[in-house]
């Protein structure tokens, strides 16, 4: 599954990230690499973008984005 | 960068959030100064301090995340360090966020820069439970370690000697050098050999670090490279296949693996050296993002903050500039002073040209004191992190048209509601990391309603609505708005097309009290650049519009026409005075143009005034100037030292004066005026 598919408070594990380009660097110079664990905190107001925690820190970012993140629930 | 002798140059680098300018402002003080990187709208700020007789020249970088050539901060950063090669580097680094900023701080090693370790906030990472073994850190990285608390002011001269130190003693240190694993480190062997064979190359760079970034598919080092040498090609070519051949073996492109070896090796040095002395305790952050981000609570609070800053800087900020503005116009009359004295239906050009360029300027700088208020409030917004929450919520509305969730401050300035200004609308843009949705905001901004549209508005709806004014005014500020929106959309799928657009990623930093001394700082930094700024423009414009209102000018008939109105004016009003008039000697001549000035300046002079007691200085004052007109400027009824004094002589010019004078009332400023309103 995909990281915009995990449900808030839930927990998962990157597996992958699909995304080429700066998307890819940035989501990987993020920390966004295979084994780290992700919790998904919360929808904005409007429904996009989430906010998750991993590595330590908070971070937002679109579903379109989240798409690209390939995970496992935990 | 302009090396002279026993100057250092120090970078600060950093990503982020990690308290990077608090650092920078800690280590230089008060001698700063803000520049643009050349060609683009990010500050560059280079300060200084001494340290054991030799000056530190020290340059803010950008923050960022990392050093790829996807941004134009990263692309800036990097740049200075390899062009300039920096004597050291000091890399700020949040002491509670180690694993990730350490992914930073391995590609500047890797640069081959002799890096210094600040790490920043060590006391807000005790508070979480954070111990940090900071020897073992040091050891482990291979390069000098500082603990600072940046927004205490601690650590500062332990840094400023460990710069210098490291400076003194380059050689002697050898940093961690990153291994990407069995899969990865033969190509880049085999690669650095091969580089090592371009002389140019591997005077200005570190082959190592030539390798990685080619192996990463490097756009920028790739065009690098090519220019550098003549044979590029060859090593491009080789990239390439080399790139090739592992995506296909392994499955997944070299720079994954990079980067995944980059976070493995900082997990591990952060296991070793840091120690959970207890459990992640609930920070405060958690528990107000709870409130601020909820879908009920959220754009409430979004909803008060931007009332409050309308509040505060458009409306308290108006009646500070009552107090401020008498100074501008006592400046302006001040200048006036050494002019050549006015004519009567126009100016002469020594004086109306200046008047004209000086009324342009200060009708800006009348709006100083918003803009001190409302850059303050930016920092503070900034520095508390509340930025990065307006963002997250708001970004849904926004993306739909092109533009960003940052993109609503910058609006908000310019003039959502009714009253803002575009100058500090624009100037809030630079925080948009996203080229496309910065370009497409800055665009839209001059559409919203500020504070000068608003008097053309009310002008509008009185003449052609005043029955449903309230209506009509928010028709305008709505329609506005929802043009100003459409434009943006057109504009990124147009024009702004081909600029480039980065993805929204943004991190959610922890809330922090800001301190007084850095939102001071950033907003009188933000005042003067503003200052700077719009002294020179107004005056080339204020120039061009003068020339464009005055050139060609009247043609001779109508010039004639005007000037006989004058005459004919000044005729009537002879002729009503009568030929016995008391005052015919003193109004006759030149002296009719000195007394028009005369009753010009105090009619300013009450406008100013507020209390009587005030008032009455004035009259005194110019009753002093000239009593015989002072008699005619109050139509003989006057208050002088308490006493009514009723003087029956000028009763007969009493209405011709009024009329008459009216008439031919002075055109002093008329330019200004005309100017002031054109330029705003």
């Amino acid at each position: 599954m995909t990281l915009d598919e995990v449900k808030i408070g839930q927990e998962c594990s990157i597996v992958d990230v699909q995304a080429e380009g700066a998307l890819g660097q940035r989501l990987l110079d993020m920390g966004f690499v295979p084994g780290t664990r992700i919790k998904v905190i919360r929808n904005a107001p409007l429904v996009d973008p989430v906010e998750i925690f991993m590595k330590g820190y908070f971070l937002s970012l679109r579903h379109v984005e989240a798409k690209a993140v390939e995970v496992v629930l935990l | 960068m302009n090396e002279k002798a026993g100057e250092i140059l120090v970078a600060v680098a950093g990503q982020p959030n990690s308290g990077k300018s608090t650092i920078f402002n800690l280590l230089t003080g008060a001698r700063q100064h803000v520049a643009n990187y050349p060609g683009v709208t990010i500050e560059k700020k280079i300060g200084s301090f001494y340290s054991n007789g030799d000056k530190v020249v020290v340059v803010d970088l950008p923050g960022t995340y990392s050093l790829t050539s996807y941004t134009q901060e990263e692309r800036i950063a990097r740049d200075f360090l390899l062009l300039e090669r920096p004597e050291v580097v000091v890399d700020i680094v949040d002491a509670s966020n180690l694993e990730r900023n350490l992914y930073l701080t391995f590609q500047l090693i890797e640069m081959g820069l002799p890096v210094v370790l600040d790490l920043n906030m060590v006391d807000v990472a005790k508070r979480r439970g954070f111990e940090i073994n900071i020897e073992e850190l040091s050891r482990q990285l291979g390069i000098p370690i500082v603990p600072t608390i940046g927004n205490k002011g601690r650590g500062k001269n332990e840094l400023r000697q460990i710069i210098h130190s490291t400076y003194k003693n380059k050689q002697r240190i050898t940093p961690l050098r990153l291994d990407y694993g069995g899969t990865l480190e033969p190509i880049l062997k085999s690669l650095e050999e091969e580089l090592s064979g371009y002389p140019r190359l591997m005077e200005h760079y570190s082959g190592r670090w030539l390798a990685v970034r080619l192996m990463e598919g490097d756009s920028e080092v790739q065009r690098l490279v090519q220019q550098q040498s003549q044979r590029g090609e060859d090593i491009l070519d080789k990239v390439a296949r080399a790139r090739e051949h592992f995506i296909r073996d392994h499955k997944k492109s070299p720079e994954k693996v990079i980067a995944q070896e980059r976070y493995r090796v900082a997990g591990k040095i952060v296991e070793n050296c840091v120690k959970r002395t207890k459990p992640a305790p609930k920070t405060l952050t958690d528990r107000i993002d709870k409130v601020v981000c909820n879908k009920f609570f959220g754009p409430i609070i979004l909803a008060a903050t931007i009332y409050g800053l309308y509040q505060l800087a458009i409306v308290q900020g108006y009646k500070l500039a009552e107090y401020t503005w008498p100074l501008l116009a006592g400046f302006r009359d001040f200048i006036a002073l050494f002019l050549p004295s006015q004519g009567f239906i126009s100016d002469p050009i020594l004086r109306a040209m200046p008047l004209g360029v000086i009324d342009g300027i200060i009708a800006v700088l009348n709006y100083i004191p918003i803009f001190i208020i409302l850059f303050a409030l930016i920092a503070i917004l900034e520095d508390t992190g509340y930025m990065a929450r307006m963002a997250f919520i708001l970004d849904r509305v926004f993306r739909y048209f092109g533009l960003h969730g940052h993109s609503v401050l910058p609006l908000i300035l310019g003039g959502v509601c009714v009253g803002g200004c575009a100058i500090p609308g624009v100037m809030a843009c630079r925080g948009i990391k996203d080229e496309r949705a910065r370009m497409a905001t800055i665009l839209i901004v001059p559409l919203m309603n500020c504070m000068a549209k608003i008097p053309l508005y009310v002008l509008l709806i009185g003449m052609f609505f005043a029955e449903q004014k309230a209506q009509m005014m928010f028709f305008i500020s709505t329609i506005t708005i929802i043009i100003a929106l459409a434009v943006a959309k057109i504009l990124t799928l147009t024009v702004l097309r081909k600029k480039e657009s980065a993805p929204f990623i943004l991190e959610m930093p922890a809330y922090h009290l800001p301190t007084f001394s850095g939102v001071m700082r950033r907003c009188i930094e933000r005042v003067w650049l503003f200052v700077k700024k719009i002294i020179t423009v107004v005056i080339i414009v204020a120039a061009i519009v003068y020339a464009l209102i005055n050139y060609p000018g009247l043609n001779k008939e109508r010039d004639a026409y005007y000037k006989n109105q004058a005459n004919q004016a000044i005729q009537t009003f002879y002729e009503k005075m009568g030929d016995n008039s008391p005052y015919t000697k003193v109004l006759s001549g030149s002296k009719l143009m000195e007394f028009t000035t005369y009753w010009d300046g105090y009619k300013k002079a009450r406008m100013g005034a507020k209390t009587e007691q005030a008032k009455q200085t004035i009259d005194q004052k110019f009753y002093s100037k000239n009593p015989e007109f002072f008699k005619v400027v109050k139509r003989g009824k006057y208050e002088l030292n308490g006493k009514k004094i009723v003087d029956k002589m000028p009763k007969r010019l009493r209405k011709p004066t009024g009329s008459y004078l009216k008439q031919g009332r002075s055109f002093e400023g008329k330019e200004g005026k005309k100017l002031s309103h054109q330029v705003i």
